[in-house]
C-alpha cells in the first residue's frame, strides 16, 4: 500500500491558460507625433504575476506607450486592454485595476506622505476612513510610517519613489507600471526598489511592467520586450530572446538586436 | 494561483466615490493653496492696492452717478469694490490654469488623469476647487474693504456667494480651456498680457458704461460683450441682493461654453494627443 501519487495538476508547470486574460495586452499599437513615429506596430502582454522588463534605450517610445495604456493620449491605431477592459471603450474599469508610477516625481512636495496617499485614494473614490488605514499600512510596509506627517520634500530620492510605489498601490490595482522608476537613485536605493517590486508580484500576484535601460535589473526568469524606435524587436521570457538573439547576456542580445536596425537613418 | 484572470463585469461608480473624489481634489488644491503664501498675500495686495492708491486718486477725477443697484451716490471705491472681486478670481482662474500647466510639465496632472473617474468629472472638480480657493482670496478682501468703509447690506455678503461660485466657475473654465493650448510655462506671460489686462479693463469693473459709451462707443460695445463685464455685474447686483438677469444668462452661457472647451481640450484622443509627450520622452 503505497501512497497515491501526486495528483499532476497541482505540480504541473504554469502553462499559460489559454481562457486566461492577460494582465495588460497591447495589440498592434501604433503612434505618432505629426510626422514623427513614435510606435509602430507594437504588441505584447504582460501576464498576471509575473515581471516584464520593457528594455528600451531613451527615446525607444516607452514613455509614449506609458502614456497611452494609462489614457494620457488617445490610441491612434490598435488596441490597449487591461484584463480584458478596453482602455479605449471602458477607461473607467481598465483604469481602476492599473497603478502608475511616472518617470518623473508626481507627489505634492509640500504636502505631508498622508496627504498625498489620501488624495489618490480620494481619486479612486476611496472613502476617508478606508483610506487613512490603507495608507497606515503601506507607510509601515515601505518603513517610513515614522516620517507619515512630515513633507515629501524632506525625503531623499528613494523615500520618494517607494512612497510613490505605495502610492500607486492604494486602491489594490492588479496591473502596476513603472516607467524608469530606479533612474537617479544610489545602488542601495534601487536594490530595495526592485525587490519591492518583485515581492508584489511573487506575493500578491500583480503583473509588472517595469521599462527600463538598465540591464541588470533584468532576471533571467522574467519576460522581456525589447523597445526600439518604436518597434518591438524581440519579445518572450529573457533566456530565450537571449539564445535567439545568439548571444551569452541581455546586454549581448540587446546590441545585436539593435544593431542590426540602427543603422536605417530616418527620423527616430 | 489564484483565479484572477477572470473578467470583472463592469460595475461603474457609486455617488459616494463620485463625492469622495470631489471632496479630495478640493481638500487638496486648498492645503496647497495655504502652503502658497505668497500667493494667498499677493492675491490679497493686488486688488488693495487699487484700492487703497488708485481708487483714492481716482476719487476726484470720476464722478458716479446713481445707477442702479446703488441707491444712493457712492465713492469710488464702493463703485470699484466688485470689478476687484471679480480681478480677484480672473487671477485666480489664470493662476489655476499657470498651475495645470506646471502640473502638466511636472507631472502632478497625470496622477489626476489616470483616476478611474470621468474625465469631465475630474476637470470639473477641479475647476470647483479652483473656485472655493478663489471664494477664499474675495473674502478676505471683503473683510479688509469693510474696515475701509466698503460695507454692503450684511445679507449681500451670503447674496453674492452663488455669484461669485458662477463667476469662478466660468474665469476658472476660461483659463483651463487656455492652458489647455499653452505648451509651456513661458508663454503664460503673453496670456497675462494679451488675456487678463484687456478682459479686465474692458470691463465696467473700474468705470460705469455709460461713461465709457460717452467717450468711445466702439468701446462701449467691446465692454457690453465682454463676458468679464457681466462677471462684474452680476457680483456688483448680487453684493446688493440684487439679480441682473442679462449678466447671469451671459455668465452661465459662457461658463458653459468655456467648460465644454476645456473639457473637449483635455480629451486625450483631442487636444493632449497632439501636442507630443509631456516632459521627457523616454
Amino acid at each position: 500500500m503505497t501512497s497515491p501519487a501526486p495528483i499532476p495538476e497541482q505540480r504541473e508547470t504554469p502553462q499559460p491558460d489559454p481562457a486566461a486574460v492577460p494582465a495588460l495586452s497591447i495589440d498592434g499599437v501604433s503612434h505618432a507625433y505629426g510626422p514623427r513615429r513614435a510606435l509602430i506596430d507594437v504588441s505584447f502582454n504582460v501576464q498576471p504575476a509575473s515581471f516584464t522588463a520593457l528594455l528600451g534605450l531613451n527615446g525607444a517610445g516607452k514613455s509614449t506607450l506609458f502614456s497611452l495604456i494609462t489614457r494620457l493620449f488617445g490610441i491612434q491605431s490598435g488596441r490597449v486592454g487591461i484584463f480584458g477592459h478596453d482602455i479605449s471603450k471602458s477607461p473607467g474599469e481598465a483604469l481602476r485595476l492599473l497603478g502608475v508610477v511616472f518617470q518623473p516625481r508626481t507627489l505634492d512636495l509640500d504636502l505631508s506622505l498622508t496627504q498625498n496617499l489620501l488624495y489618490h485614494a480620494a481619486l479612486h473614490g476611496i472613502s476617508r476612513r478606508e483610506a487613512a488605514a490603507r495608507s497606515a499600512e503601506l507607510l509601515g510596509r515601505i518603513g517610513l510610517e515614522e516620517r507619515a506627517g512630515s513633507k515629501v520634500r524632506d525625503l531623499s530620492g528613494g523615500q520618494m519613489r517607494r512612497l510613490e510605489i505605495a502610492r500607486a498601490l492604494l486602491h489594490r490595482p492588479r496591473l502596476l507600471l513603472l516607467d524608469e522608476p530606479t533612474v537617479g537613485l544610489d545602488v542601495k536605493a534601487r536594490a530595495d526598489i526592485i525587490s519591492q517590486v518583485r515581492q508584489l508580484v511573487t506575493e500578491q500576484g500583480i503583473g509588472v511592467l517595469w521599462a527600463t535601460h538598465l540591464f541588470d535589473e533584468i532576471m533571467p526568469s522574467d519576460d522581456l520586450v525589447v523597445l526600439h524606435q518604436g518597434k518591438v524587436l524581440a519579445r518572450g521570457p529573457m533566456s530565450r530572446v537571449v539564445t535567439e538573439a545568439g548571444a551569452q547576456d541581455v546586454n549581448t542580445a540587446f546590441m545585436r538586436l539593435t544593431g542590426a536596425q540602427a543603422m536605417p537613418g530616418g527620423g527616430a | 494561483m489564484s483565479s484572477i484572470t477572470t473578467r470583472e463585469a463592469p460595475r461603474g461608480f457609486s455617488l459616494a466615490e463620485y463625492m469622495t473624489c470631489l471632496t479630495g481634489i478640493v481638500w487638496r488644491e486648498g492645503l496647497r493653496f495655504l502652503h502658497q503664501r505668497e500667493r494667498f498675500v499677493s492675491a490679497l495686495v493686488r486688488p488693495l492696492v487699487w484700492l487703497f492708491i488708485f481708487a483714492a486718486g481716482f476719487r476726484q477725477v470720476l464722478g458716479i452717478s446713481i445707477i442702479p443697484p446703488y441707491e444712493t451716490y457712492i465713492l469710488y471705491e464702493v463703485y470699484i469694490a466688485p470689478g476687484l472681486m471679480a480681478m480677484i478670481q480672473l487671477f485666480n482662474g489664470m493662476q489655476s490654469s499657470l498651475s495645470m500647466v506646471y502640473d502638466r510639465e511636472m507631472g502632478n496632472m497625470r496622477t489626476l488623469l489616470v483616476s478611474p473617474l470621468p474625465r469631465g468629472f475630474l476637470l470639473f472638480c477641479k475647476l470647483l476647487a479652483g473656485t472655493a480657493v478663489s471664494l477664499l482670496q474675495v473674502y478676505a478682501f471683503l473683510l479688509i474693504a469693510w474696515f475701509w468703509d466698503i460695507t454692503p447690506p450684511s445679507s449681500g455678503y451670503l447674496t453674492v456667494l452663488p455669484a461669485l461660485i458662477l463667476s469662478g466657475l466660468m474665469l476658472g473654465s476660461l483659463g483651463m480651456l487656455i492652458s489647455s493650448g499653452i505648451k509651456q510655462l513661458e508663454n503664460f506671460a503673453g496670456v497675462m498680457n494679451f488675456v487678463i489686462f484687456p478682459m479686465f479693463f474692458s470691463s465696467s469693473a473700474l468705470y460705469p458704461l455709460w461713461r465709457v459709451q460717452e467717450g468711445s462707443p466702439y468701446l462701449y460695445y467691446l465692454c457690453e460683450a465682454n463676458p468679464f463685464t457681466h462677471a462684474v455685474e452680476l457680483i456688483r447686483f448680487a453684493l446688493y441682493g440684487q439679480i441682473n438677469w442679462i449678466s447671469l444668462a451671459v455668465v452661465a452661457a459662457c461658463t458653459i461654453v468655456f467648460m465644454i472647451g476645456a473639457i473637449w481640450a483635455y480629451d486625450p484622443s483631442r487636444g493632449l494627443a497632439r501636442r507630443g509627450p509631456a516632459g521627457g520622452e523616454g
